[in-house]
Order: C-alpha cells, then sequence, then structure tokens
C-alpha cells in the first residue's frame, strides 16, 4: 500500500471506490446507488468547473471569513520549554468551526442538483448547525438529524441550528449518539432521494462523501501552506501537525496540501478520543487497534464485537465520539503517513485549563484533545520544531461540560 | 441439474394461479424459542420465509423492524443462535426454502467462506445482503451459487433499465423488487398501478425470472399484487409481534393468524 504523487490523496482509490484496497467502497442499499452516481458525475464536472470553483472561493471569502489566522502561542511555548507551539485558529470561521467548509460546498453542489431539501447528521451539533447556516444562506429547506444524547449536551448548538430555521430531527435509537444519527440520516435519504440532497458531515460515509467533504476541508491546509511560507520564509525543517480526529473532517482538511512532503520534515499526528480514563470505552479505533468493517457504507477500522455490532463508545467530546473512522485515515495509518494516538478525556480538560490559561483561545472539547498531545511534546522536542495544532472548534457549545467538570467555563 | 427449493416454490404457486407469500422475521424475535416457533407455524401459509441476521446499524430497515431488532439484540441473540434456529427449522420443513437477510459486517467478519459454509450446515437456500449492491456483490454471488445457495438481487425505483438488464443477467432464481422509495415498512406512498407498471417492465427483461416485491406490503395492500410472482410482507408481522407483546397476548399465535389472513387475500 503506497501513496501515490501527483495525484490528490481524495481521487487515490480503485473503480470499487477502496483507498488501498479495501478501506472505504460503497456498502448501500440498491436505492441509493442512482442517487449516489449522480453525485459522483455531477461532483466530478464541478471540480473542474471554473466558475463553480469561483462561487466556492468567494463564499469561502466573504462568508466564511478565509484565511482564518495562523498564530503562535507564545505563553505556552515559554511555558513548556522545547519545540513552539503554533495554532491554525479554524474556529474564527464563521460558526466556529472547520463544519463550514463541507457544509457550504454541499449547498452549493444540492443548488445545482436542482435539490430544494437538504439533510445531515451532526454529533457535536457542529456539522449540524452550519449545515443549518449553509442551508439558510442559500434557501434550501433543512432536517437535522442529532442523537438524545448529543442533544442534552450541546443546546448552544441545538439552539444556534432552531435559530437557522432547521428542524432538528431527535435520534432516540442504539446510544443516541453521532452513529445513530448518522444511520437515521441515511434512512432518511433512502426514502427521500428523489427530492433531497444529503450532506454527511464528515469523511465517513459512501465514497463520494469522503471525496465531497475532503475536498471542501481541505480549503484549511490551502491557507496554512502560505501562512507558513509567509511567517517562516520557507516550509522549516521539522514542523509536527496535530490534529483531534473523530470521523476525521478537520485532520484531513489540515494534512491534505503537505501530503507530499516527506513525513520526517512534515508529520502528521492524529488524536483520537480516548474517553474516560477509567472506562474501558473509547472512540479511538485507530490507536486501539481495531478490526476493519462495515459502516455506514464504508470498510474501515470500526470498534465492534467479534460477530460485527457496532460497539458503543464514549468521550467527553461529542465530535469525537465515533465508534469509526474516515477510510481516508485507516489509509494514513496503514501506509504510515500518519501516526495517531489517544487522549483521555482527562487530559482534553486539562489541555483546555492550560491553553485558555496562558493564551486568549478558546478551543472546543474536540481540539484540546489535540492540544493534550501538543502538551505531551513540547518539552521533548527541540527549539527549531515547530507544532502546529489545528484549533478547528469553538468551546462556546461546551460551556455545561466544561461548567460542570472544571467549575468554571 | 436439480430444481432449486426456491424455484419450485414459485412453480408451485403458479399452478396454483397465486403469487408466493414469502414472510420476514427477526431472528430471536421476541424470544430464540418464539422465533422459531413462528417459522413453524407460519410455515403452513408462507411459501418462502426470509428471517434476518442482527445488526445494530442498520441503514435500511424502518422502526417497526429496528424494534424487532433492538429487542432480540437485547435479548442476546448472536449469530450462532440465528443459524442454530434455521437449521432447526430446516430440520422440521426440508422442504419449506428458507432465505437469511442482513447486512454485509456480520459476513465479512465471520469471512465469506466461513458464513456460507454455516449457510449449508443450517440448509439456508438463500441470502439477501442489504448494503452489498451489484457489482459488488458479483463475486460473492457467485460463491453463493457455487454452493447452490441463491444470492437475491434486490432492484428498486431508481435503478435505471441498463443496470436492471445487467442485474437480471447475473440473478439466480430469484429477484426482489424494492416497491418505493423507502426504508422497509413505510406506508405505501406510490399506488399499486405504479408499482406493477415498473415490476412488468423488469418481467419484460426476462419473464422466467421470479419477481417478488416487498416494501409497504400490508394486509390492505397485498391484494393489488395478486398477478406478481411473489410478496414480502415484514414490518406487518413485526408490528404484531410488538402488539401482542404490548396486549401481553402470545405473539405465536397471533402472528399465525394475520399470516393466514394475508395469504387468504391472495388465494
Amino acid at each position: 500500500m503506497k501513496i501515490k504523487k501527483n495525484i490528490p490523496l481524495i481521487d487515490q482509490h480503485d473503480k470499487f471506490g477502496f483507498w488501498g484496497g479495501k478501506f472505504g467502497g460503497n456498502f448501500i442499499p440498491e436505492t441509493l446507488k442512482k442517487p449516489v452516481e449522480d453525485l459522483e458525475i455531477l461532483f466530478k464536472k464541478l471540480r473542474k468547473n471554473k466558475k463553480f470553483i469561483k462561487e466556492r472561493d468567494y463564499y469561502f471569502k466573504n462568508w466564511v471569513g478565509s484565511p482564518t489566522s495562523f498564530t503562535k502561542l507564545e505563553n505556552l511555548t515559554k511555558q513548556l520549554g522545547g519545540a513552539e507551539i503554533w495554532a491554525k485558529v479554524v474556529s474564527e470561521a464563521n460558526g466556529g468551526a472547520h463544519k463550514i467548509y463541507n457544509a457550504t460546498v454541499h449547498c452549493l453542489i444540492a443548488k445545482r442538483a436542482g435539490k430544494k431539501y437538504i439533510v445531515g447528521d451532526t454529533g457535536a451539533g457542529y456539522a449540524g448547525k452550519m449545515l443549518s447556516m449553509a442551508a439558510k444562506k442559500f434557501g434550501l429547506k433543512c432536517k437535522i438529524f442529532m442523537g438524545v444524547k448529543d442533544i442534552k449536551r450541546q443546546k448552544p448548538n441545538c439552539d444556534a441550528m432552531k435559530k437557522n430555521g432547521a428542524e432538528i430531527v431527535p435520534v432516540y435509537t442504539g446510544s443516541q449518539t453521532l452513529v445513530d444519527a448518522v444511520s437515521e440520516c441515511m434512512r432518511y435519504w433512502v426514502s427521500n432521494c428523489d427530492t433531497t440532497h444529503m450532506c454527511v458531515g464528515s469523511t465517513v460515509g459512501p465514497n463520494i462523501f469522503v471525496k465531497i467533504c475532503g475536498w471542501s476541508t481541505s480549503q484549511i491546509s490551502r491557507e496554512l501552506l502560505v501562512q507558513i511560507k509567509k511567517e517562516f520564509g520557507r516550509i522549516p525543517k521539522k514542523i509536527k501537525l496535530l490534529n483531534c480526529v473523530g470521523g476525521g473532517s478537520s485532520s484531513f482538511g489540515f494534512w491534505n496540501e503537505f501530503m507530499h512532503y516527506n513525513k520526517k520534515q512534515v508529520e502528521f499526528i492524529g488524536i483520537e478520543a480516548g474517553g474516560p480514563k477509567k472506562s474501558k470505552r473509547h472512540a479511538a479505533p485507530l490507536t486501539y487497534g481495531s478490526k476493519i468493517g462495515i459502516l455506514h457504507g464504508a470498510a474501515q477500522y470500526v470498534n465492534q464485537d467479534f460477530e460485527g455490532q457496532i460497539e458503543e463508545t464514549e468521550s467527553i467530546s461529542a465530535g469525537l465520539d465515533y465508534p469509526g473512522v474516515s477510510p481516508i485515515h485507516c489509509f494514513l495509518k496503514d501506509t504510515k503517513r500518519a501516526r495517531y494516538t489517544a487522549a483521555t478525556d482527562e487530559e482534553a480538560l486539562s489541555a483546555y485549563k492550560l491553553v485558555t490559561k496562558y493564551e486568549n483561545l478558546n478551543p472546543s472539547l474536540e481540539p484540546s484533545h489535540a492540544f493534550a498531545e501538543a502538551i505531551k511534546l513540547a518539552p521533548q522536542l527541540s527549539k527549531n520544531t515547530v507544532i502546529i495544532v489545528n484549533s478547528c472548534g469553538d468551546a462556546h457549545k461546551d460551556r455545561d461540560i466544561l461548567k460542570q467538570r472544571l467549575g468554571k467555563f | 441439474m436439480t430444481i432449486s427449493p426456491i424455484s419450485l416454490a414459485f412453480k408451485n404457486c403458479k399452478k396454483e394461479k397465486r403469487p408466493a407469500l414469502i414472510t420476514f422475521t427477526v431472528a430471536g424475535d421476541n424470544t430464540k424459542k418464539n422465533s422459531l416457533e413462528i417459522l413453524n407455524s407460519v410455515a403452513k401459509y408462507a411459501d418462502i420465509l426470509e428471517l434476518s441476521f442482527l445488526h445494530n446499524c442498520p441503514i435500511a430497515d424502518g422502526g417497526q423492524i429496528q424494534n424487532s431488532t433492538y429487542r432480540s439484540l437485547s435479548n442476546g441473540t448472536t449469530l450462532k443462535d440465528t443459524f442454530l434456529i434455521a437449521k432447526k427449522f430446516k430440520n422440521k420443513n426440508p422442504k419449506k426454502p428458507l432465505i437469511l437477510m442482513g447486512y454485509y459486517n456480520l459476513i465479512y467478519q465471520s469471512g465469506e467462506n466461513n458464513f456460507l459454509k454455516n449457510c449449508k450446515l443450517s440448509k439456508v437456500d438463500g441470502l439477501i445482503v442489504v448494503d452489498l449492491p451489484w457489482p459488488e456483490n458479483k463475486k460473492f454471488a457467485k460463491k453463493c451459487k457455487k454452493k447452490s445457495i441463491n444470492f437475491v438481487q434486490l432492484l428498486s425505483p431508481t435503478t435505471s433499465k441498463e443496470r436492471l438488464k445487467k442485474i437480471i443477467k447475473d440473478s439466480h432464481d430469484m429477484i426482489y423488487y424494492i416497491s418505493m422509495l423507502s426504508t422497509t415498512g413505510g406506508k405505501l406512498k406510490v399506488p399499486p398501478k405504479k408499482i406493477l407498471e415498473n415490476y412488468s417492465k423488469i418481467k419484460k427483461i426476462d419473464k422466467n425470472k421470479n419477481c417478488v416485491i416487498g416494501f409497504g406490503i400490508t394486509n390492505k395492500s397485498i391484494k393489488s399484487f395478486k398477478n406478481s410472482d411473489g410478496v414480502v410482507v415484514g414490518s406487518e408481522i413485526c408490528k404484531e409481534i410488538t402488539r401482542s407483546l404490548n396486549n401481553r397476548q402470545n405473539p405465536v399465535t397471533n402472528v399465525n393468524k394475520i399470516v393466514a389472513r394475508l395469504k387468504n387475500k391472495i388465494l
């Protein structure tokens, strides 16, 4: 298994949609074959369409607010000693997280496809919030599927969705989190694929959804590449790009433009959710060596029992609380281009505390997992190493959990 | 070459000038014992029986079947139990075709060959895999055929004509037409006339293929499909089990009654 040069990673799959011959694919009911194929054809066309690209860039710049800033965390660096710590503050994007890129592109595609309705899933509520914002902006009717447990723990984002005129469909099945929301959203699409466009909230799902999402979030690394060159005059000799990984949309977008650099120069480190310290449950299939299985239409490493039932996950961070992971990350793991590790709930909370103490930054619980790893790594590294953390979400949505766990927000 | 039990079932129904009645139940619903008893008792009316093997992330099941699956999983039903139920049923009803239906991950985790070996040991006659569409299923369907297990191809209203032709060409003794854009058990949102129009298109491509119609088939709608090769009833049965449990009645006798009633409507 090898990554090819000069071909975008999202296109390095075979004719059945598998990366590395075994990750991804299209494990979908017959009814969805046609809508998925239509979407593949349309996306292939739009990607090459200059007018479409111009439109995307226009909205990214004027509505999403690109580029988001790239800034050195001076105090944290001084405090920890060792490597320089920088942040790409993607949470500055309109709505407060990277999910806006995928949501915007999906709405633009839905418009081109002549669809009037758009549906999506959400865990932390960011994918839902952004989709509701974009749907409102582009005049689409929007439904968001969300697990009941997540509705309770991410109230601020739910309020935002309602304010944008979206309908939140509570999902009561299974563990009542993201995994069930995605299933329910797909079931809804099976029944309404003639009138409705589906936006999968991360780089997961049938092949085409992985591609569209990855293509959209890659905006992050396009900006970063320019910003690094401007700050350092070149690409420094040792960079480590740290990003939390749930489904894997922000991390893929954060890394994509650096794919062809030697990993000794630009290393990718993905941080999964290790769950509570004392719990056996986690949401870290890559770190803990889960087996390959089929979830939501794609083959991937996924937490499951010996028989193939998907296991319940546990994490303080709703956005990372997913038993599977993008097929593209499975491919990056097996080709050894990226390495993956996990941070526990407790580690993420302490990282949040430390970062907010020293910096004017308010990362949500998802990127706090990545900061936990940065805090661990920095003191062990030389001063000429540059750690960059994607601060991909804002903690506003986590205020209830933070208040409860840390006594303050 | 000997004729498969599935083909034979359709042949017998044609002699009687009626569609085949195909029931769908969830393995282990509401208990392992009742699940087997339901199969044994409805075998009197049903021509082919479908039994689902459980998966807890079903992306195409409607509410009724999800409830049944959840009930059965909470009772601890495993894939091994499913094969055991199938085996016991087939031992008692050796000539009645039994088809297992489910999602690919369970087959993938077992290993395709091992899964088929277990199908053979339990004398299962056919397989429906919801999330393994054509052409992805070509290899596996061939493996099934080698073992004389029918791989049932699915067709839907969104399947293009070109695709219909290719899938039908690769199909075995039975094909399954999904009547409408829906998960299982949705209300029939398309008039039966429209469904039958699509059905005729399929039959025109190959009139010798046995094509059954499923999704949204209830006591009310079943009559409209009297001239088809077969009809599948699933959610209606799962719903009856739920209703019986809520009213503290015996699900086995109640399911038997509604299947008898369904059969009467197509005689």
